[in-house]
């Protein structure tokens, strides 16, 4: 067992599958030499040469539609966008190509590939630099898309990801790529789609991903410290596939719901889920389902505005508390 | 520009009536295909929409001529010729246009994204420019793995103006991809005049200097002419010489798609185009070289029969299954996205 960083852990997945899987290679900007802006392919480059780790130009286009040609022909490419918020100019492949190949051809075309992504905000890069991006690719059928919480998770759910034969997005929250946790020795596979109940509680489940679940978790022990509300809470670690068997059961169990979103407002990944509960246990809640989210608005950039935008533990604490109580 | 032909000469025919013969098989076989296309249209029994290729069936002709099993091509909603020049059986093709259960993709997806891997087509793309930036995936896996296969991207003159052009293009020559970029320059982008929008004569081959690559324009109503240009690139791609960029001056002798009557055409200028259609040309070429027309003659009717025993096939093949749209997704066939 290795204490390490979240940053450390994308490149011991990495180069766990690339040691395991010669058509594993990777693609991006400045991630051999420069090992990756926020370090996270640090090492790759000199482990496995410049044949499987590649710099490449500032061409999103390029980097998604090369890393597609290569999986349609026999290769799995790890690319990655520097900051999920440049997917924007490259949108084509996700909207329009990963998730549709195999599709529309009837299966003769395979698309094995991972595209990561630096996402979220909480290190006050702004509103072009800082945007959670979920829902831009959750939305296409065809894409799987992961977003985990922890270092663990990050080694087990990328090495599934890139075992994965079809399309997977996976986002690095990259205001948790200083954050440490235990990892264990060895090989390490995860399973998609699979959301993890990271603390058990009776009164309310609070459904987060990425760096909402550490605020979660703390909210979740300070409800119980000065309030005595007992939170469940769970990391869904994938948008798509979406494992409601856990959060229905969760909320069979707790009668309340809140969704613990980065995103803004309006047609966040939780506005599905609090569909799926209304539509599924409807009979199950005690009270309404709530949605704790950005406002619909850009994140602004200096640090004390960032905080007033991106929700926060104590606003969580708060929106529970109020909601509970009413 | 490249190519102009000289005075045939059959004993030194650097290209062979044999191949001669299937280039021509072929340029009628994608004509004759095309027209049945508009008169099932007309019949209702295509529908949706489709973009035919007539008068640029010299380009498909030639380019798989010069292809070889395992090379890889890549091509567009305009792709129906090519599809049928690497191999795909007519019926199959049409069976898709059609939306029936005998089609390359079971009548799933139609004209737009014929693909048949089988034959090395692994896809038609209808969103411009996007499968040009694919294709560079495709030449650096050959690359990657060793492996000699040669990829060509057949594309639109309107294509040269978007974003991922430009990259592919950079990522290509940097790379130095098994790749050859091969674009129809067939007059229009759409409903506009590809020279009232591009600030260069010829939009790719102009920018060919910018990456590296030599300036090719060629006459793409010639097969023959089109057949040696691409040849001579994918034989230095093969060899490790990188990419190429072809530019293949041809027309659209029909309106960008089904609904388009091309009426901003100016006057005498299909005319003009018609006394340079390809298949005319090629005849005529055919013919001073001595080869007979009982041959010529031979080769017409087997592509006729062949569409229309391909049109007969699909109006008995049942309509695509309502089972394809709840399947294959994933790779497990399925479209769970949620347990």
């Amino acid at each position: 067992m290795a204490q390490l960083t979240y940053r450390e852990a994308v490149a011991r997945g990495i180069a766990q599958e690339m040691a395991r899987d010669e058509d594993v290679v990777l693609l991006g900007e400045d991630v051999a030499k420069a090992g990756g802006v926020f370090k996270a392919t640090d090492g790759i480059l000199e482990r496995f040469g410049p044949r499987r780790a590649l710099d490449t130009p500032i061409s999103e286009q390029a980097i998604l539609g090369s890393a597609m040609g290569a999986a349609m022909t026999g290769l799995k490419p790890i690319a990655e966008i520097m900051f999920g918020d440049f997917v924007a100019v490259c949108y084509d492949f996700i909207a329009n190509e990963f998730g549709k190949t195999r599709y529309m051809t009837d299966g003769q075309v395979k698309c094995p590939l991972v595209v990561r992504m630096a996402n979220g905000g909480g290190v006050a890069f702004g509103a072009q630099h800082s945007q959670s991006v979920e829902n831009w690719c959750m939305q296409f059928p065809g894409l799987k898309v992961v977003a985990p919480s922890s270092p663990a998770d990050v080694v087990g759910l990328l090495a599934a990801a890139v075992r994965d034969p079809d399309p997977v997005i996976f986002l690095e929250h990259k205001g948790l790529y200083g954050t440490r946790g235990e990892v264990p020795d060895g090989e390490i596979v995860d399973t998609l789609g699979t959301a993890k109940i990271l603390r058990p509680g009776t009164d309310c489940t609070l459904i987060a991903v990425g760096m909402m679940v550490p605020r979660s978790l703390a909210a979740a022990e300070q409800l119980k410290a000065d309030f005595g509300i007992d939170a469940e809470v769970i990391d869904l670690r994938s948008l798509m596939p979406l494992d409601t068997r856990t959060l229905l059961a969760s909320v069979g169990r707790t009668h309340r719901v809140f969704t613990v979103e980065e995103n803004p407002r309006v047609l966040g990944w939780g506005a599905e889920i609090v569909s799926i509960i209304a539509d599924e246990a409807f009979f199950d809640l005690d009270g309404p389902p709530v949605r704790i989210t950005a406002p619909h608005v850009p994140i602004s950039t200096p640090p004390h505005l960032e905080a007033l935008v991106i929700p926060s533990v104590e606003r969580i604490v708060e929106a529970v508390r109020q909601s509970l109580a009413a | 520009m490249k190519g102009e032909e000289g005075s045939p000469d059959r004993a030194n025919d650097d290209i062979g009536e044999v191949r001669r013969l299937e280039m021509y098989r072929m340029q009628v076989l994608i004509r004759l295909f095309e027209e049945r296309v508009q008169g099932l249209y007309l019949e209702n029994l295509i529908t949706g929409t489709t973009h035919l290729m007539i008068g640029q069936e010299a380009v498909s002709a030639g380019t798989s001529a010069a292809m070889r099993d395992g090379d890889l091509m890549f091509c567009t909603y305009r792709g129906h010729g090519h599809v049928l020049a690497r191999g795909a059986p007519a019926d199959k093709v049409l069976g898709e246009i059609m939306g029936r259960d005998n089609g390359l993709m079971r009548g799933k997806a139609g004209s737009m994204h014929l693909t048949s891997v089988e034959h090395g087509v692994m896809g038609s793309f209808a969103v411009i420019g996007s499968h040009l930036v694919l294709a560079c995936g495709a030449a650096w896996r050959a690359r990657y793995k060793g492996q000699d296969d040669v990829t060509v991207c057949v594309y639109g003159d309107g294509a040269s103006n978007i974003g991922a052009f430009h990259e592919a293009l950079n990522l290509a020559a940097l790379w130095k991809l098994p790749v050859v970029f091969l674009c129809e320059n067939n007059l229009y982008q759409e409903y506009s005049r590809i020279a009232e929008m591009s600030a260069v004569e010829h939009p790719s081959a102009d920018r060919a200097g910018s990456y590296g690559l030599e300036r090719i324009v060629i006459d793409g109503n010639d097969a023959d002419v089109v057949f040696r240009a691409v040849s001579a690139a994918i034989e230095t791609a093969r060899s490790g010489g990188g990419p190429a960029i072809i530019e293949a001056m041809t027309y659209r002798q029909s309106g960008h798609s089904r609904a388009d009557p091309a009426k901003y055409r100016p006057a005498g200028e299909l005319d003009l185009w018609k006394e340079r259609d390809p298949l005319k040309l090629y005849k005529a070429r055919l013919r001073e070289l001595g080869i007979e027309d009982d041959r010529i003659a031979e080769v017409e009717a087997q592509s006729r029969d062949a569409v229309n025993e391909a049109t007969e096939a699909c109006k008995l093949a049942p309509l695509s299954s309502p089972d394809l749209i709840m399947s294959n997704l994933w790779a497990d066939g399925s479209c769970a996205w949620r347990n």
